[in-house]
């Protein structure tokens, strides 16, 4: 057995066993580091089947920014895990006969070799030349240039999404209605009142000194 | 190297993994999520190996996209589940029975 094929497994045990803990622990913490174990360890299986850029992309956007994020949403919310786990044996024996036939089903399919490629060799090794992100980008900004711009079009209107729901009004806030302030007009904030001149009293006559 | 069907036998046990995690926590709403990560990471596992065994680079243009679309949907999704934890103070997704579904 070659180095790789042993790492392979090494990492294929790691990604299997931290899934299930996952899944497993009672709490979202503990799940959510141990959901960041298998993204880590399935990057390292990416990277020894050569797909370099898609693995560093799996830490930088999982790991730095969705795990994250799912990491303070979980710390904020003040959970009560108890009661979530009450009652959860009443699921489990369907739940195991459930994953058991979508073991079978897509293990029986990998093996049955009517893929129409030979399954059971590797790929032939990638020149040291090669390089997997120049690949990607020429195909990515050349062919798929329009879904690469739809992606990011998605992004936004994600940003916007979850910005706009999760905002709230506080009540105390002091701040500027810029609307009202552009439509005022000037009845509202002048008035004018018509005085009419009144000849002041003559000055009362100056007390003679004594 | 390593064979092509090693890859699709760990894509799928992690697929199962995740099915069955989503029949264990099925009252939390945030590992619900989680779960939903990880089925997207064993399905973008067989995108790489067939891409890489077959020498066609776009099935790791898709694995790109997936990621893409399950980093909005992660975001929305915590977002809702922000606001549905401000309204109801619980994640329990049995305590969602407005519209009696």
């Amino acid at each position: 057995m070659e180095l790789v094929q042993i790492l392979f497994w090494v990492f294929a045990a790691v990604l299997a066993a931290s899934a299930l803990a996952m899944i497993l622990v009672k709490n979202p913490v503990h799940a959510a580091l141990l959901l960041v174990l298998a993204f880590f360890t399935s990057a390292a299986i990416w990277l020894l089947i050569e797909a370099e850029f898609l693995a560093v992309v799996l830490i930088l956007v999982y790991v730095g920014a969705v795990m994250v994020l799912f990491l303070f949403v979980v710390m904020m919310l003040d959970i009560n895990v108890e009661e979530l786990r009450a009652r959860v044996t009443r699921y489990a024996l369907l739940g195991g006969i459930v994953t058991g036939l979508v073991v079978f089903e897509l293990v029986s399919v990998v093996w049955s070799r009517s893929l129409g490629i030979d399954v059971t060799v590797g790929a032939t090794a990638q020149p040291a030349e090669y390089s997997n992100t120049a690949e990607l980008g020429k195909v990515l900004y050349t062919e798929f240039v329009y879904p690469f711009e739809l992606a990011a079009v998605l992004l936004l209107i994600a940003i916007v999404a979850a910005i706009s729901l999760t905002m709230r009004k506080r009540p105390n806030l002091k701040q500027q209605d810029i609307s009202a302030q552009v439509a005022v007009r000037r009845e509202d904030r002048v008035r004018i009142v018509k005085v009419d001149a009144v000849k002041p009293d003559a000055p009362a006559p100056e007390e003679k000194a004594p | 190297m390593i064979p092509l069907n090693w890859l699709l036998l760990v894509s799928a046990v992690l697929f199962a993994i995740s099915v069955a995690g989503m029949f264990i926590n099925r009252k939390n709403l945030i590992l619900l999520l989680m779960c939903v990560e990880l089925l997207l990471l064993a399905v973008n596992f067989n995108f790489v190996a067939f891409s890489r065994y077959l020498g066609d680079i776009n099935g790791q243009i898709f694995v790109f996209f997936v990621l893409t679309v399950a980093a909005a949907e992660s975001a929305i999704g915590l977002a809702i589940l922000v606001v549905l934890f401000r309204e109801r103070r619980s994640i329990n997704v049995e305590d969602l029975s407005t519209l009696k579904g």
